[in-house]
Formats: structure tokens, C-alpha cells, sequence
């Protein structure tokens, strides 16, 4: 059999196939829908794309947001300041990174009387957690617990898109909703009712390099930030990602072109003995 | 291994060797001159990438071990430290949750294509329950290894389908509830059970390979089954395994890898879920509790069996069936190429079994829970009414008189010096 | 059933363009071994130190508190550190000795060229001579030597003493008695200030 000459039987197994590559995605699409909260609208992001990317001032800008607004009561456990030196990321200064750590003070020790103290940060230190523990994060929000946010652009259906449609989502209630005591009402999160007071307003950061600073540009640059601290290595991975598939490209087509010419042999064989 | 050798020592230190373990000699017969039909296509060559995957998933996953911390505590952390902080982490770790998704499509597609070509029949029978044996090794390694991120779908997967076994309880009181705490080394889903999941994670693909040297032995005695299912009758129905299949193989594996290195390099949580990236908390249960898309379709039976019991047993069932399949199938033709009435129940299986993935992931209500029965209906009624029943009584088309005559065409448009018919006769029960 | 047809051994066959077909089936072992070994490098490179133990490879140590003639032991890199605020008597000691006579006559400090003599200056800190920094591992066979606290026998040069097989090193932890053979290494370190050291 020839690569030209499709059998039904493969063409039925490659519709098969195709039918099976969509279902993930009609699944997601169904998983927004699907109780799972409402649609969320796709953003432009400039790491999007296969061969997409970071925006260093966007990331910068971000990390000042969640350090000024989010920080108050979001740990992120998983991040600590010197990733904040990343040339595939916010790419700050070494010496704006000591800076900035060295702005926290966090807990060390035991000293040699067994007691813990505070110090000013260092660049190997992680982030500092606005509280101690859940419980005490807990206490202080009413019973709620503001999650860490180091990996949320990927724990949520949506990721960014999610993230940016929820800080832009505050509206008033909607008459006829039964909106619980100390709740708010948020078109993004399922189930419309969210503990987290609105935490943006226009102005509340200062931007340094020109971007208005309007509550859609926190919310955007957050989100960018957030997914950063998610995925920190997603700029190398396209980059080694690009050179593996134009790799795996040519490797194809060197290897068809040696399984025919294998293979030629016996095809001419077949076909020689004549009379 | 009916075949004598022929493998000729060429240096000083290959005799030496081979009068002592003849690795060389048993490579040189099994895997470069082995007799193979010339005509497999390349739904053939997915065996040679399950082993390559196999080699990936182990590899990875060594190296992975070194930075992974089995407690609770620990374990979401730790992922994430070999993502962010270990050299090349974040590669190693993407490439072994999607290589098991390339294993998985890997083995069943290798799966069809042995129902579809009848490879499961006289004398195969062992190799294809090995293959079973195989693919229940890997359920059970993937779903242990999914359960070591410690992320809310790893901790929620492993407590409803470890909970599973406390159904035995409505057969003997008491019974499923110790199993299960024995499985669990506590009263609940804790420490013990995540480290006694990774020693048993890091044994099973060792075991797998060792039945993978089975599975490869057993096809060995009989030789390869091929497109038409029609025995290999003479020299000129076979080629030497190398350097035909060795480099088509190889043409097949890197087009694998292109697929491969698409979803890990540019989308590697497509096939994931997002609840996994919260780390696992026992007090709060997700919303949709949904396995990987591989076990898709065994949850969708799972849940379409109201009673519990027989939901487990459906469940089981849906996997031990395959055990039985070449004795449940009476057609004494291999291939379904030649299968008029059986091609069009064996694509409704699969269409089966590609809606039960889906129904899988939806929740178990209304419709979904409606077509889930329908579709689980299917699936044990193929094998069980339709492969004995339509064998008997399904006229096949004609089959090829040989391998040669399927590729070349019939003798008299031949050119001359081509092989003829087979002069030997036909054995019983195979074409 | 017969050996397999060996007529289709390609060796066998009449060729047709045997030099194409050869540069082809180069090309694709190239590729494939280029491919093995870019597969290869990262199973080797994730043993290597990663991100989080390199940002550690700096300790900053406050010398404040510590009183002429005591000793602190601190952790760097995973090794201990002996800090000793020497008094006058002990850098006299350390002066007299002739650099020729010593079994290890190198300085073995990382923040001078290699073949730097052994003498108490180009031992102790660079202009801050009580002070001595140095690894706290015997050259012998790496235990960590007796001499921090002030009770400790420090052996016949009042230095460090090695309880494992005894080695006795001086005021400058020069190795005076084997079989250790070579002075206690020095780290790379600099004063931050006068009551701060950073090391690494």
C-alpha cells in the first residue's frame, strides 16, 4: 500500500481521529457554560501565541500592582525575589531586585536564644505572605481564605482571560438576585457572588512609564503578571519549542525520503522480472 | 523462534560472547533479519513507538524522582520547584504528564488495530492477553502517577476511586471498609497512601517492560499478523525486519514526536485539568470531579450502572472483557477488511467508545447519563452478542490466496518469475 | 517455514542510485544521533545545581558579638565556617613561622592567586588581621576539627585540633602536624562592612 492510496479504513480512523482532537475543545467550551460560570471573553495577551512572549513593562507594572493592592491579603508562596531579576520576565535590575526584597521584612531564626526574628528581605528569599498561616488569613477576611496566587492563572478555566474578566466585573446586583450579606456581585466568578471587595480603582498605583493608569490596565497588567508567575518559562519554551519542530520538520521528510529509498529496492524488485 | 539462526559472529570477542550470552545473536535474530510480512501499513508501526515511549516515561520519570517530595506537604510544592528552579524542570515534568497522554493514544490506537485485523486470534491469544495485561499495568501506573502532583483532582481522584472498593461492603459487611483503609494506611486519603503511591508508581513501568518482553516473545513464536490476516506462506511473503521496518518505524516515530512536541512545547495543559494546579485540600471536594481524557470512557460506564457494586463490576468488567475476546469471536476470518457486516459494528464501536470519553467528562444527568447507558450497552454488547454472532453467520468476501498476491495481484498479471499461489494447504480456522 | 526472503536484502539488490540513497540515509543518522543527544543533555543537566541552591551560594555572617579570641561556626554552601577573632598573642604565633618550614607551604585562599605563599597575611582578611575566615574541614579526610570553643584542646600550635586521626593545625590554620596535607581552605569572602562578612 502506497502513501497516495487511502483505504476506507484509514480514512475513517483519521476522521475518527480529528473527531477526537476536538473534543477537548468543545469540552472546555462546554465546561464554561456548563455551570462552570459564564463565558469568558478572550483578551489579546502578547504571550498568547505560539511564538508569543512576555512584555518586560507590563510584567513590571503588574508586579506593582499585586505588591501594592494584592499583596495586603494574597500570599505567593512560590515566587521569591531574585525570579524577579528573569530575563524572561520582569527582567528588574539585580540591583532594584535587592531593593525590593530588602523593602519586606521577613521572618528568620531561631537566633541563639531560640527566637524567631524579622529581617530585611534578601533576593533568595520567597515572597512575603501578608499572614502567618490560613487561619490567620482567615480571621482577618471574614471566614474567607484569598488564595495564593503564584499558579492561579492556571487553576481557573480561562486562565488570564478569567482573571482580567473578574477585576472588571464588579457590577451592582442585578434586580432579583439574592445577593448573600458581606457578598458582592461579580459577572465572572461562578456563581455571581464573590467574597473580595472590589480591590481596583483608576489611579490607586502610580505608573511610572506612560500607561494610564485606569483600572482596565490594572486588571490587564495584573493578569499578564499573574500568568508569568505561573508559567515563568513559557518564553523559553516557545523558543526551544520552535527549534524542536523545525528539527522534528526536516527529520521527517530526511526519514520519508530514507523509507522510500529503503524501500525502492524491493518495490523494483517486484517489478524486473520480466520476461 | 521457529526459525534457525543465522547470525554469524563476525570478531574474536562476538564469539566470546556468544558462547556465553548470546545478547548479539538473540538481537540479530528477533529484531534485524526476523521474517516479516511484507505488506503491514503503518497502523503496524505503533508498537515501536509504544516502546520508545515506554523508554520516555521511564527515563523522565527517573530523573524526575530525584527533585520529587512524596508528603503532603511537600509534593505540590516540590512539582512546582522542578518547574521553576530545576535545570531543564519544567521540560522534564511537561514531558511526562503529555508523554502519557502520547502513551495512552499510542496504545490504543495499537489496540484497535489489533481488534480491527483480528491479531487477537488462534495462535495469538496470548499476546493479546498480555497486551490486556499491559494496558491494566498502565491504567493503574498513570492513575498513581496523576495522584503524586497532590493537586485537588490528584487527592479527589484517588479518595472516590479507592472509595470505590468499600462497595464490597454490600457483599460481605465489613469487607470493602478494611480493603480500603488498608489501601489508604489511614481512615482517609492521607501521607501513607501518597508515599506508598509513588514506590508502587516507580515499580509498575519496570513490571511493564518486563511483560513488554513477554508480549514481544509471544508475537515472535507465530510472527507478525498482517493487513489481510492470511498466514505468511511462503519466502516471498516475507522481508527482513531490518532495514525495511526499522526505517519505516522511524519515519512513523519522529511523525509521533512532531504531534508529541506540538502539544508539550505549545499547549501542554490542553489535555489537563486546571483544578489540578490547586493543591489538594481534603475539606473542600471540586465541583466536577473528572479523571484524564485516557479514562474518560471507563468513568462514563462507571457511572451510567445505577448500583454501586455493579458499577465497579461494570467498570472492571469494561477492561477484563478483552480477555476473552479471541474466544468470543467465532469468525474464522482474521481481518475485518474482509468482514462486510462485522466493519460496520466495529466502527460503531468505536464511535462507542469515543462518545463514552465525552460522556465521561459531562456530568451524569439528564441526556449525558441517557446516551452514557446507550453507549455502555454498546460497548458490552459488541463483545459479547456481536463478535459471536455475526462470526457465525456473516458470509466474508474473498480472501487474497497470499501476502504476495494481496501487494502484487492475482498470477497472471504477474510478470513472470513472481511467486505463485501457495501449493500448501490451508490451515483450519484461518484463511 | 524458511529463513526470510533474502532477496530483498538491500545489499543484494541491483542498485539504482546507491550515492543518493547513501547521503539520505546519513542525513538520517545525523539527525537521529543529534536528536539522541539534545534528548540525552537535559537527563544530565537536572543533577546539576538548580536555580534556588545557586541564590544560596551567598551567607552574610554578623561579626559583632564575636569577642577577641572566640569563634563562631556558621553554614555555607553546606560546609561549616570557622570564624576566629584571633587575639595579639595568636597573630604573633602565626607571624613567626617560617613559610618554608611548613608541611603545606600555599595559602589555599580563594581570594588570592593560587600560588600565593602561606604567610598570616595572605591568611587572615585583607587589612583586618584578627580576623581569620576559613572551611572548617580537616584536609585529611574532611571531619570537622576541635578548636571553636573556648574549652576545646586546640592542639600543640593553638590552633585546631582533628580528633579523627590527628592533625593539629596553628593560629593561622596552617597544618603544622599531618596527616592532613594541606591547610584548612580558605573561601571567597569579603568585608560588607566593618561588622558584616559576606561569603560566596
Amino acid at each position: 500500500m502506497t502513501m497516495t492510496r487511502l483505504t476506507t479504513m484509514t480514512r475513517l480512523a483519521l476522521a475518527a481521529f480529528l473527531l477526537a482532537l476536538a473534543l477537548p475543545g468543545s469540552a472546555l467550551a462546554e465546561e464554561a457554560a456548563n455551570g462552570h460560570g459564564p463565558a469568558i471573553e478572550a483578551q489579546e495577551w502578547s504571550f498568547a501565541p505560539p511564538f508569543g512572549g512576555y512584555n518586560k513593562g507590563q510584567l513590571q507594572r503588574g508586579y506593582r500592582v499585586y505588591k501594592e493592592v494584592c499583596a495586603n491579603c494574597h500570599s505567593m508562596r512560590l515566587l521569591s525575589y531574585r525570579n524577579l531579576a528573569e530575563p524572561s520576565g520582569p527582567h528588574f535590575s539585580p540591583k532594584a531586585v535587592e531593593t525590593l526584597a530588602a523593602q519586606a521584612q521577613v521572618t528568620d531564626g531561631p537566633d541563639n536564644t531560640g527566637q524567631m526574628f524579622q529581617r530585611p528581605g534578601r533576593p533568595s528569599d520567597a515572597f512575603r505572605s501578608p499572614f502567618a498561616n490560613d487561619q490567620a488569613a482567615r480571621a482577618a477576611n471574614n471566614g474567607a481564605l484569598p488564595p495564593d496566587l503564584s499558579v492561579m492563572a492556571k487553576a481557573r478555566p480561562g486562565g488570564p482571560d478569567y482573571i482580567y474578566a473578574l477585576l472588571t466585573g464588579y457590577r451592582k446586583v442585578p434586580p432579583g438576585f439574592d445577593l448573600t450579606q458581606g457578598m458582592q456581585y461579580n459577572t465572572a466568578f461562578p456563581g455571581h457572588q464573590i467574597a473580595m471587595p472590589n480591590p481596583l480603582v483608576d489611579g490607586m498605583v502610580p505608573y511610572t512609564d506612560g500607561t494610564k493608569p485606569t483600572v482596565d490596565n490594572y486588571a490587564k497588567d495584573v493578569s499578564a503578571f499573574l500568568m508569568w508567575t505561573a508559567e515563568p518559562k513559557l518564553e523559553e519554551r516557545h523558543k526551544v519549542g520552535a527549534r524542536v519542530m523545525i528539527f522534528l520538520l526536516v527529520f521527517a521528510v530526511i526519514m520519508y525520503l530514507s523509507k522510500r529509498a529503503v524501500w525502492a529496492r524491493l518495490h523494483r524488485r517486484d517489478h524486473t522480472h520480466t520476461a | 523462534m521457529a526459525h534457525p539462526s543465522t547470525y554469524q559472529p563476525a570478531s574474536g570477542i562476538e564469539k566470546w560472547l556468544d558462547a556465553r550470552l548470546p545478547i548479539p545473536r538473540v538481537m540479530h535474530d528477533q529484531f534485524l533479519v526476523f521474517p516479516t510480512p511484507r505488506n503491514l501499513n503503518y497502523w503496524w508501526t505503533f508498537g515501536g513507538i509504544l516502546t520508545f515511549m515506554l523508554a520516555v516515561q521511564i527515563a523522565t520519570g527517573i530523573v524526575l524522582a530525584m527533585h520529587y517530595v512524596p508528603t503532603p506537604e511537600g509534593a505540590f510544592d516540590s512539582v512546582e520547584h522542578i518547574m521553576r528552579d530545576v535545570n531543564w524542570g519544567w521540560l522534564l515534568r511537561y514531558s511526562h504528564a503529555v508523554g502519557a497522554s502520547m502513551f495512552f493514544l499510542a496504545v490504543y490506537i495499537h489496540s484497535f488495530r489489533g481488534l480491527y485485523y483480528g491479531s487477537y486470534k488462534a495462535p495469538r491469544e496470548v499476546l493479546w492477553i498480555l497486551g490486556v495485561v499491559i494496558l491494566l499495568l498502565m491504567i493503574a501506573t498513570a492513575f498513581m502517577g496523576y495522584s503524586l502532583v497532590w493537586g485537588q483532582m490528584s487527592f479527589w481522584a484517588v479518595t472516590v476511586i479507592t472509595n470505590l472498593f468499600s462497595s464490597l461492603d454490600s457483599l460481605i459487611p465489613g469487607l470493602g471498609t478494611t480493603l480500603v483503609e488498608w489501601i489508604w494506611g489511614g481512615f482517609a486519603v492521607g501521607g501513607p497512601t501518597l508515599n506508598r503511591l509513588y514506590a508502587l508508581h516507580y515499580l509498575f513501568p519496570f513490571v511493564i517492560a518486563g511483560v513488554v518482553i513477554l508480549h514481544i516473545w509471544a508475537l515472535h513464536v507465530p510472527g507478525n499478523n498482517n493487513p489481510t490476516g492470511v498466514n505468511v506462506k511462503t519466502e516471498r511473503d516475507v522481508i527482513p525486519f531490518h532495514p525495511y521496518y526499522t526505517i519505516k518505524d522511524g519515519f512513523a516515530l519522529v511523525l509521533f514526536l512532531l504531534l508529541f512536541a506540538a502539544l508539550l512545547f505549545y499547549a501542554p495543559n490542553l489535555l489537563g485539568h486546571a483544578d489540578n494546579y490547586i493543591p489538594a485540600n481534603p475539606l473542600q471536594t471540586p465541583p466536577h470531579i473528572v479523571p484524564e481524557w485516557y479514562f474518560l470512557p471507563f468513568y462514563a460506564i462507571l457511572r451510567a450502572i445505577p448500583n454501586k457494586l455493579f458499577g465497579v463490576i461494570g467498570l472492571l468488567g469494561s477492561i477484563g472483557v478483552l480477555v476473552f475476546i479471541p474466544w468470543l469471536d467465532t469468525s474464522r476470518i482474521r481481518s475485518t477488511r474482509y468482514r462486510p457486516i462485522y466493519k460496520w459494528f466495529f466502527w460503531l464501536f468505536v464511535v462507542t467508545c469515543l462518545a463514552l470519553g465525552y460522556l465521561g467528562s459531562q456530568a451524569p444527568d439528564g441526556w449525558y447519563l441517557f446516551f452514557g447507558r446507550v453507549f455502555t450497552f454498546y460497548y458490552f454488547a459488541f463483545f459479547l452478542l456481536i463478535m459471536p454472532i455475526v462470526g457465525l453467520i456473516e458470509r466474508p468476501k474473498k480472501l487474497p490466496g497470499s501476502i504476495t498476491q494481496s501487494v502484487l495481484g492475482p498470477e497472471a498479471s504477474r510478470p513472470a518469475g513472481t511467486p505463485a499461489a501457495p501449493s500448501e494447504p490451508v490451515r483450519e480456522g484461518v484463511a | 517455514m524458511a529463513n526470510p526472503d533474502i532477496s530483498t536484502d538491500p545489499s543484494l539488490l541491483p542498485d539504482d542510485d546507491p550515492s543518493r540513497r547513501d547521503v539520505i540515509l546519513i542525513g538520517a543518522g545525523a539527525f537521529a544521533v543529534i536528536g539522541g543527544a539534545a534528548m540525552l543533555w537535559p537527563l544530565l543537566d537536572q543533577m546539576n545545581p538548580d536555580a534556588s541552591t545557586l541564590s544560596l551560594a551567598t551567607t552574610e555572617v554578623d561579626i559583632a558579638p564575636i569577642e577577641e579570641g572566640q569563634a563562631i561556626t556558621v553554614m555555607w554552601r553546606g560546609k561549616p565556617i570557622f570564624i576566629r577573632h584571633r587575639t595579639a598573642k595568636e597573630i604573633e604565633e602565626a607571624k613567626d613561622v617560617k613559610v618554608d618550614k611548613l608541611i603545606d607551604p600555599l595559602a589555599r585562599n580563594a581570594n588570592l592567586p593560587d600560588s600565593a605563599p602561606a604567610t598570616d597575611v595572605n591568611r587572615a582578611a585583607s587589612d583586618r588581621e584578627p580576623w581569620l575566615v576559613m572551611i572548617g574541614i580537616c584536609t585529611h579526610l574532611g571531619c570537622i576539627p576541635k578548636g571553636q570553643a573556648v574549652g576545646d584542646y586546640k592542639g600543640d600550635y593553638g590552633g585546631w585540633f582533628c580528633p579523627c586521626h590527628g592533625s593539629q593545625y596553628d593560629t593561622a590554620g596552617r597544618v603544622r602536624v599531618g596527616p592532613a596535607p594541606q591547610n584548612m581552605y580558605i573561601p571567597p569572602y569579603a568585608f560588607a562592612s566593618d561588622t558584616k562578612i559576606k561569603i560566596g
